[in-house]
């Protein structure tokens, strides 16, 4: 498929973010038109759309495109299309660092402790899965290792929610690792912020380096790249990103999987073309989605978390159909 | 003694794989403007000597020198900028065009916003070079084996580099196209002056492609000249173990077989 050409296609990616997000702040339950969003304050609809929806709508772009980059690096890394914070345990061991944060109630004394012990765990969890499949880097290799990670980080959870001292903080953490945007303040934005932008800009460099990995590990050395230094530059990414992400919104799976499968069909497989697009489609992505669990009439609001693994298992079903033979 | 000043050196190279010495004091020089094979039977040692010589695995003993610079010293990317590697049977793991397969092999040398306008031309240039221009838009898995290695050969040569080591490049292709590849390895050593080092199993093939043949065995240096000089019925005994000798052909030389030696 090459009907357009590509930079034109990226225009058109970043121009259908750019109205999903004035949709967004418009859109809910409460219609907002232009008028009122010129009042200043005067008009009390400026508040839903400058205190409730903006900071939604920024994380959502945020976190989205931020997930959707995680996931083209780590499918490039990994060579495996099957990755994926999520699937990978990374987005499970970020949760534990948060979670235990939350439970010893750190995070209530001093709201930075909780995206510094999820990048802690999203770090933690990156390192053990290096260690595990870095030998091999083979398809089957990584996704047991990320399958362990996760057990491992979902006992971990289940555990402080046994133990924990009050059925308060219990569904505190419930309600947060269901994974929402939902009355998220600017405060979030400033807790995430740093890391997701740390961490998009230090992934984005990874480009050369990927596209160079579709020969190997041996082909990518011969084409004069540091494979250690890659493996350090991938891990501290997608740490920061996926820690400051799981921080503010809990674990909102399969974004990163689905967004570069996506892409490929008009970007081409070469995986450091995918990683800008992948931010700009997990971005809108999630915000779509964001948008549809708002405007589902529903008594309580469907979690983000719980629609996009939803509409993910499917996907990751049909890729598994699709990737069996060649898996055989 | 000291690395050669010119070409590539190896000098004392020794390589241990748990209890086995895969190379053993391997002392060669190769000069550019040549075809180099290097032959031996299963597990003389040929790829690891190879990847040393590349610079992709570090001797347990030993220097491997570029003109007289250790490649140990050399930084990667100048590395991968004069000494190209085609490992055997490589990884390809997306679904990629031959033509952005192709461009793989520029990645030493593009600039910070992917592949210019030089980088494209040299990506036209390899496919021309290899006759895989009815290939460029396939995607690289749905490639036979011989228009897979013949791609291959493109993405390395598209990356300018004054040397190219391959690891058995010829596997998969039939003869009409091991002939081809032949006579390009040829063409880059002489036209171009590009140093060739290229590891075969096919003796005769090995014979007319190369100027110099070296037989390697248990992870040593058996024989090393011209190809009817290395490739004598002693060497042939001692390397693989059978009675067999080289003879003139119509064409060029040719294996005449006895049988396993006694």
């Amino acid at each position: 498929m090459k009907s357009l050409p590509k930079p034109l296609f990226l225009g058109a990616l970043a121009l259908l973010l750019l109205m999903l997000a004035v949709a967004s702040l418009s859109a809910g339950r409460v219609w907002v038109p232009w008028s009122a969003w010129l009042s200043a304050g005067d008009d009390p609809r400026w508040a839903i759309v400058f205190g409730l929806r903006l900071p939604r709508t920024v994380l959502a772009i945020m976190v989205g495109g931020a997930l959707g980059l995680t996931g083209a690096v780590m499918q490039g890394y990994t060579r495996n299309p099957l990755a994926d914070p999520g699937v990978l345990g990374v987005s499970s061991s970020a949760a534990l660092g948060a979670v235990l944060t939350l439970y010893f109630g750190a995070a209530g004394e001093a709201s930075w402790t909780l995206p510094v012990a999820a990048m802690i765990g999203a770090a933690i969890g990156v390192a053990i899965l290096i260690g595990l499949a870095g030998v091999t880097s083979s398809v089957i290799t990584f996704v047991l290792a990320g399958v362990i990670i996760q057990t491992v980080c979902t006992a971990g959870i289940s555990l402080a929610l046994n133990l924990a001292p009050n059925p308060w903080a219990v569904n505190e953490i419930v309600n947060w690792l269901m994974g929402s945007l939902a009355d998220r303040s600017m405060e979030e934005v400033q807790l995430a912020l740093p890391g997701i932008v740390l961490g998009c800009g230090i992934m984005l460099t990874t480009g050369r380096a990927l596209d160079a990995l579709t020969l190997g590990e041996t082909g990518a050395g011969s084409l004069g790249i540091n494979l250690g230094l890659t493996r350090l530059i991938m891990a501290a990414g997608v740490a920061l990103a996926v820690g400051s992400c799981v921080a503010v919104t809990g674990i909102i799976a399969f974004v990163g999987l689905i967004t570069p499968h996506l892409l490929r069909p008009v970007f081409g497989a070469r995986p450091g073309a995918l990683l800008i697009p992948s931010f700009l489609v997990g971005a809108a992505l999630t915000l779509a989605a964001d948008m549809l669990v708002r405007m589902t009439p529903a008594a309580t609001e469907i979690r983000l978390g719980v629609a996009m693994t939803a509409l993910g298992g499917p996907f990751f079903l049909a890729l598994l159909i699709s990737m069996r033979r060649r898996l055989a | 003694m000291k690395p050669s000043n010119k070409g590539l050196s190896a000098r004392d190279l020794h390589v241990r794989l748990g209890e086995r010495d895969v190379l053993d004091g391997v002392f060669l020089d190769f000069a550019p403007g040549m075809v180099t094979a290097i032959v031996g039977p299963n597990g003389a040692g040929k790829s690891t000597l190879l990847s040393c010589l590349a610079g992709l695995r570090r001797p347990d003993v030993g220097v491997v020198a570029l003109d007289g610079v250790q490649l140990a010293t050399l930084p990667s990317k100048a590395r991968a900028r004069r000494i190209a590697f085609l490992p055997q049977s490589p990884e390809i793991s997306w679904a990629v065009d031959v033509r952005t397969f192709v461009g793989l092999g520029r990645i030493p040398r593009q600039g910070a916003f992917g592949l210019g306008r030089e980088d494209e031309a040299a990506v036209e240039e390899a496919i021309d070079a290899t006759g895989i221009e009815a290939l460029a838009e396939r995607v690289i898995t749905t490639l036979s084996g011989g228009e897979r290695a013949r791609a291959l050969i493109a993405r390395a040569l598209a990356g300018w580099t004054d040397w190219i080591l391959a690891d058995e490049p010829l596997t998969g292709l039939d003869l009409g196209h091991a002939f081809d590849a032949v006579d390009l390895f040829r063409h880059l050593a002489e036209g171009q002056g590009k140093g060739v080092v290229v590891t075969l199993h096919d003796l005769p093939l090995a014979a007319r492609a190369a100027d110099r043949v070296i037989v390697l065995g248990e992870g040593r240096v058996l024989a090393d000249g011209a190809p009817l000089e290395a490739l004598t019925p002693e060497v042939l005994a001692k390397a693989y173990g059978v009675e067999a000798r080289m003879i003139d052909g119509a064409g060029g030389p040719i294996l005449d077989v006895v049988g396993r030696a006694r």
